[in-house]
């Protein structure tokens, strides 16, 4: 067996699951173990093919492509074909084990977290749909299949976050997930139709060839790119389509930490590292801005948020955005890297929470927290490793991940002479490090604020710390690197290699020298080892600016984090400065942040009410003058022939009737006449006699 | 010949199993209504056996079209000839049915519909005796329509089907079926006169040898028709460059696009299904409106290719426009029936992109969401005729939370509602994707705004499936049942078609491909030869 067979046999364990459960579910006395199981078999699988395609047989891409569709299999015509398959390079087998572990940890934490739910077996069958969904993504060696989970992952989403959909809130947010991620996928998939009309495949093996054969370039190029990357800013939450997902929180707990904090919400960037070779300079611009602009509004919505689960929500998205800065300033390695550590501390981060939540009875408000540190203590210590790595600080993966992306963003800087990106990725380390902060001291430290869940509050159980414990652990640089301060060292940072853009010289950024760099997906790139390739690549502009920056940055970006850290221990441990207060001197700024920017105000009063307001019109429309002419057609017919009835009866058959009556009036006339009695005959004849007499007289 | 069934070709079967099962129901006595629905299920069930044999004995190779070598099963003989009938000359009219990979899917959605329509019609009860018999004669005018291959009795199937669609909308409706059904039927008729007048037009128009007698006859063979050679050259229609060419392409377009319907002809659609019976909405947008998209493919395009390629971009506009404005329509609906009437509008108008991108993809797949929309659609009128058959309301937001009452039903009815969403790995979704491929290669931004549609179906379909199936279940409806076994044979069989069709579309797409491909190089081929010619 291959390790292309072993894949696919990870792709459909899932799905298995899924049918097995949601046929025969309520048959099967432990459905939900069942589920975890194969879900734990699939991370061995995936854990396999990922060692012994990274570390042991040093494999290029594996490629298994099949012919979907097939028109035009006649000789003579053009037809249309559509070939699909799947493929392992070496961020599909790391991300393979990412998804696997994640959603592996999140199934037996929801032993725990969901047991009495109304829903139990349901919500296993969901879990093990969006795993299959979300390893399809993974796996799909082609845009289209691509597209194809990424629309599965999407209404995976759409039925947990409506888990609990008698609440309308959750019923809402599904909704808002799906339609916003719509409107997203609307652009993907126009960049699709550009992209398969330009180079009739979707392949992309044979998209990227043939870019670089010169068949699509220009502004239509840039379109392709810029739109496709619309996708990922709907499903990884960028702004502006970022609204849908602090309302997702309304899903189940683990249903966060797997779904809209670890991995699907990182398929937008994985997205973008997957067709990263057909971004030219403006796209890649583009996408460097959107990423920098949401980390930074993210982070400062997440600092005056006071729900546990929003303020993490807003971090994911923030940290997101730092994953698609990295790629769209060129810290391809380093975005991706970010991706991997952080889908295990965010992960632990929502797991956490969902302890904390779960302990304190569905509570969800910090505000009602405090005081949890030694009630909860393995909870709390893994809280406060997730939160040290997701702050950058030294000996954490986080630190070695979000050190490259900023180390690019300033070599970026360096480049262009564009600093905005840069100042806004080093401004978001203090706020991350400050809302992390406030949340580990307003949950976990201080005095208790609502005794009565306080006194009932207890760790949880095994099932639940267990994940808890294997993702801290996760979250140390130990398992990436041996030198915690060196992230180039790193394993995934040498694996995953930046691949070398096919779009034409005059639209490429111009900053790399040439270099021989596996192009990802492409089947050419027979099984030479990437240890091989790394080495003969020669050093870019880009590596030299990054070379050059590399202390400055590492030592600004721990003097921000600590700084952050020192400032959310100031006002909220020992309260040297009032937060109150502090709100109020910054009143208009702090409602503005609370509001989170009024986007979904600003969203609800122009498009959704837009295209209410444009549905009633058009129904209106429709009722009153489309059909009122069709109406006002049988009207005008009625009438018409009401008229011509009137004249049928009046005119013409008045006519007819008259003649008739005229006739019989005659009739009864001579009618008198016709008395039978020979007297009055004698009579009547003598009368004509005497007139033809008086008549002819004269002559 | 060689597809026989006690010496009658399959074709004639196929199409007249119904009228033979309409005798029956007449004959059965008043009260023994049972019989009649056994005996109505029984006619559809060997109408499907012989819709499997056919296509089991299907040659995808052959092409068809205008090549009367191409078509398959085919039947021929003289039905009407008639010496010397004034003016008309010498009328030849052929009992000539055939089919080709245009036709096939057609019949065996017709086949699949008429069957899960008769399921559906179970507890019709009133007058069964009337509505059994008059629901197979509008089986028997459907399918004649799909198999036809001469246009005159194209004609007197399609005319066929009109009369008891009237009787079932205006006997066994709703409040407002008398209203209804004389809407649909005037409208209908209006759209019949055109292809009427378009038909003699034709008639006279055309003229070949009779290969019986040598001499030149006129012929309402449609497959004569597609050759433009046989047209005389001073005849109405014949004439190149002759604007009426482009007049009988509107009349036809007209008369077809009411049934589809295009915008602005559709408002008939809507009060139609509105007030039918579940199993008349069920064939009304399963199969009937697929009749005048068949007849753009059939008719128009292969007889008019000068014509078709001149207004293919006004085509595919009304398309988008009936994507778009059938979306935005359906969005502000409160009836749950009236909702999935304007969504069939919309989806329709796919269809309409598609083939008016008239290449390989963009046809194959209009011709593919012609049958998978019959299929789906069929599949939300059914979920509307479940809900109302038990509350007897259809306003949605009376309901909610129906999700925990019946969680069977909310099953089914989340596979109907995603595949119409167009959800990958459901059959829409291919359909959808190849019309839109299809329409970006020819009229890129026609196919760039129509995408609109994408998002406003997600918006309107989660606002209903919320509506009715989320939320808390009102006191009222605690006591509903879910579906019941008769409703899930409906059911199964469509969800089973949705999901294999989603993930293996090239079952259907392999036997149209000769078709559709032969279609498209000919109406380009013949259209722009024509053009030459002017």
């Amino acid at each position: 067996m291959t390790l292309l067979h072993l894949a696919i046999a990870v792709l459909f364990l899932p799905l298995s699951g899924f049918t097995l459960l949601i046929f025969f579910g309520k048959k099967i006395r432990r459905s939900d173990l069942v589920e975890t199981a194969i879900l734990f078999v699939a991370l061995a699988f995936s854990l396999y093919i990922m060692i012994e395609k990274l570390f042991i047989l040093h494999l290029g891409t594996l490629d298994l492509t099949f012919r979907w569709i097939d028109i035009g299999a006649l000789v003579g015509h053009p037809g249309f074909v559509l070939d699909l398959g799947i493929a392992i390079d070496n961020i599909t087998a790391i991300m393979l084990v990412v998804v696997t572990l994640i959603s592996s940890l999140v199934h037996l934490f929801s032993l725990g977290y969901m047991h009495d739910d109304i829903r139990y077996t349901r919500y296993y069958a969901y879990l093990g749909f969006f795993s299959f969904s979300m390893l399809g993504i993974v796996l799909s060696n082609n845009i289209l299949m691509m597209y194809v989970f990424w629309e599965l992952v999407g209404i995976s989403s759409y039925l947990l976050i409506g888990h609990w959909f008698e609440k309308k809130s959750a019923s809402d947010a599904g909704k808002k997930a799906f339609i916003v991620n719509r409107v997203g996928d609307v652009g993907f998939f126009i960049g699709i139709m550009i992209v398969f009309t330009s180079l009739h495949t979707v392949l992309f093996s044979g998209i990227f060839k043939g870019i670089a054969a010169g068949q699509l370039s220009g502004p239509l190029l840039t379109a392709a790119g810029i739109l496709i990357f619309c996708g990922a800013v709907g499903k990884s939450a960028q702004f502006p389509l970022h609204v849908w997902l602090p309302d997702a929180m309304e899903g189940p707990t683990p249903v966060s930490a797997l779904i809209h904090a670890a991995t699907m919400v990182a398929a937008g960037v994985y997205l973008v590292a997957r067709v990263y070779p057909m971004l030219d300079a403006d796209a890649l611009t583009v996408i460097a801005y959107i990423g920098a602009m949401t980390a930074f509004l993210a982070a400062t919505i997440a600092i005056t948020q006071n729900d546990i689960k929003k303020v993490l929500a807003y971090s994911t998205i923030s940290q997101l955005g730092y994953m698609i800065l990295g790629l769209g300033v060129g810290a391809y390695s380093a975005g991706f890297f970010h991706l991997v550590t952080h889908a295990a501390f965010k992960a632990g981060l929502f797991l956490g929470s969902g302890s904390v939540i779960y302990a304190m009875h569905h509570e969800q408000d910090m505000r009602n927290m405090g005081g949890l540190r030694k009630k909860m203590p393995i909870t709390y210590w893994t809280f406060v490793i997730f939160s040290l790595s997701i702050s950058g600080i030294p000996l954490t993966s986080g630190f070695l991940s979000k050190d490259s992306i900023l180390g690019g963003a300033l070599a970026y800087g360096m480049l262009s002479g564009n600093y905005i990106i840069p100042v806004l990725g080093y401004g978001v380390v203090f706020l991350t490090a400050f809302y992390m902060f406030r949340l580990i001291i307003v949950t976990f430290h201080g005095e208790p604020r609502d005794l009565h869940k306080f006194e009932h509050a207890k760790e949880s159980p095994a099932v639940m710390t267990i994940p808890l414990i294997v993702l801290a652990s996760l979250s140390l640089f130990i398992f990436y690197t041996f030198n915690p301060f060196s992230p180039e060292s790193s394993w995934i940072m040498k694996d995953v290699v930046k691949p070398e853009s096919v779009v034409p010289a005059a639209q490429s950024r111009g900053w790399s020298k040439p270099a021989v760099i596996e192009t990802a997906m492409s089947p050419t790139a027979s099984s030479t080892s990437s240890q091989a390739q790394s080495g003969t690549k020669s050093v870019t502009y880009y590596e030299e600016a990054l070379e050059e920056s590399h202390y400055f940055g590492m030592g600004l970006s721990l003097t921000l984090a600590f700084l952050g850290i020192l400032a959310a221990f100031i006002i909220y441990h020992w309260k040297k400065i009032d937060a109150e207060k502090l709100k109020q001197s910054v009143k208009p700024v702090y409602t503005f942040l609370l509001n989170k920017w009024y986007f979904d105000e600003l969203y609800g009063a122009t498009v959704v009410a837009g295209t209410v307001r444009l549905s009633r019109m058009m129904a209106w429309f429709d009722g009153h003058i489309i059909d009122g002419i069709v109406n006002g057609a049988a009207t005008v017919t009625r009438g018409a022939s009401t008229l011509s009835g009137q004249f049928d009866h009046y005119v013409v058959d008045g006519l007819v009737n008259f003649s008739a009556r005229f006739t019989g009036l005659l009739g009864r006339g001579a009618r008198q006449v016709q008395t039978g009695k020979i007297q009055t005959y004698i009579v009547f004849a003598l009368l004509g006699v005497i007139i033809i007499f008086f008549a002819f007289r004269q002559f | 010949m060689q597809y026989q069934f006690l010496g009658i070709g399959f074709l004639t079967w196929i199409t007249f199993l119904p009228i033979l099962g309409m005798v029956v129901v007449l004959l059965i006595p008043r009260g023994n209504a049972n019989a009649m629905k056994w005996i109505a299920l029984g006619a559809t069930i060997l109408q499907l056996v012989f819709a499997v044999l056919i296509w089991i004995n299907f040659n995808p190779s052959l092409s068809g079209i205008n090549d009367p070598s191409g078509f398959q099963f085919i039947e021929k003989t003289r039905w009407i000839d008639l010496q010397g009938v004034g003016w008309f000359g010498h009328v030849v009219v052929d009992y000539f049915l055939g089919i080709d990979g245009l036709s096939l899917p057609m019949v065996i959605l017709t086949a699949i519909i008429s069957f899960v329509g008769v399921i559906a019609s179970w507890n019709i009860n009133k007058a069964q005796k009337g509505y059994f018999a008059l629901y197979l004669l509008l089986d028997t005018g459907m399918m004649g329509v799909f198999v036809a291959l001469d246009m005159f009795l194209f004609y007197v199937f399609w005319e066929i089907m009109l009369l008891p669609m009237y009787f079932l909308i205006g006997i066994w409706g709703g409040p407002r079926r008398e209203y209804a059904a004389i809407k649909f039927f005037l409208y209908t008729l209006l759209g019949s006169v055109l292809i009427l007048l378009v038909m003699l037009g034709l008639y006279f128009s055309v003229s070949v040898k009779d290969p019986t007698t040598g001499q030149m006859m006129h012929t309402f063979n449609l497959l004569d028709f597609m050759n433009p050679k046989n047209f005389d050259p001073h005849s109405l229609l014949g004439g190149l460059g002759t604007y009426w060419r482009d007049v009988a392409f509107i009349a036809l377009f007209i008369g077809f696009a009411i049934k589809v319907p295009v915008f602005p002809f559709h408002t008939w659609l809507p009060d139609a299904h509105v007030e039918a019976p579940t199993a008349i909405s069920v064939i009304l947008a399963g199969v009937l409106l697929k009749m005048g998209t068949y007849g753009f493919l059939r008719i128009s395009f292969p007889i008019f290719p000068d014509a078709m390629l001149k207004f293919a971009f006004p085509l595919a506009v009304l398309g988008f426009i009936n994507i778009v404005y059938g979306a935005l329509c359906a969005m502000a609906q409160t009836d749950f029936k009236k909702m999935i009437a304007y969504s069939s509008i919309s989806h329709m108008g796919v269809v309409l992109l598609g083939i008016a991108a008239l290449n390989t993809q963009g046809v194959a797949g209009g011709v593919l969401q012609m049958f998978n929309h019959g299929i789906v659609t069929a599949m939300l009128f059914l979920v509307v005729g479940v809900i109302y058959d038990r509350a007897h309301t259809r306003d949605m937001s009376a309901f909610g939370g129906l999700a925990t009452q019946m969680p069977i039903y909310t099953g089914v009815m989340t596979v109907a509602f995603f595949a119409a969403i167009g959800l990958p790995g459901l059959s829409e979704f291919v359909s959808e994707l190849l019309s839109y491929l299809g329409a970006f290669q020819s009229f890129q931004w026609v196919a760039i705004f129509s995408s609109i549609g994408i998002v406003l179906t997600a918006g309107y379909m989660l606002l209903a499936l919320q509506r009715v199936f989320l939320g808390q279940l009102p006191d009222k409806w605690k006591g509903l049942p879910d579906v019941t076994g008769r409703e899930l044979v409906a059911f199964v069989p469509l969800m089973a078609i949705v999901i294999l069709l989603g993930i293996f579309p090239s079952i259907l797409l392999h036997p149209m491909n000769a078709s559709l491909n032969h279609l498209v190089e000919f109406v380009q081929k013949a259209g722009s030869g024509l053009m030459a010619a002017k």
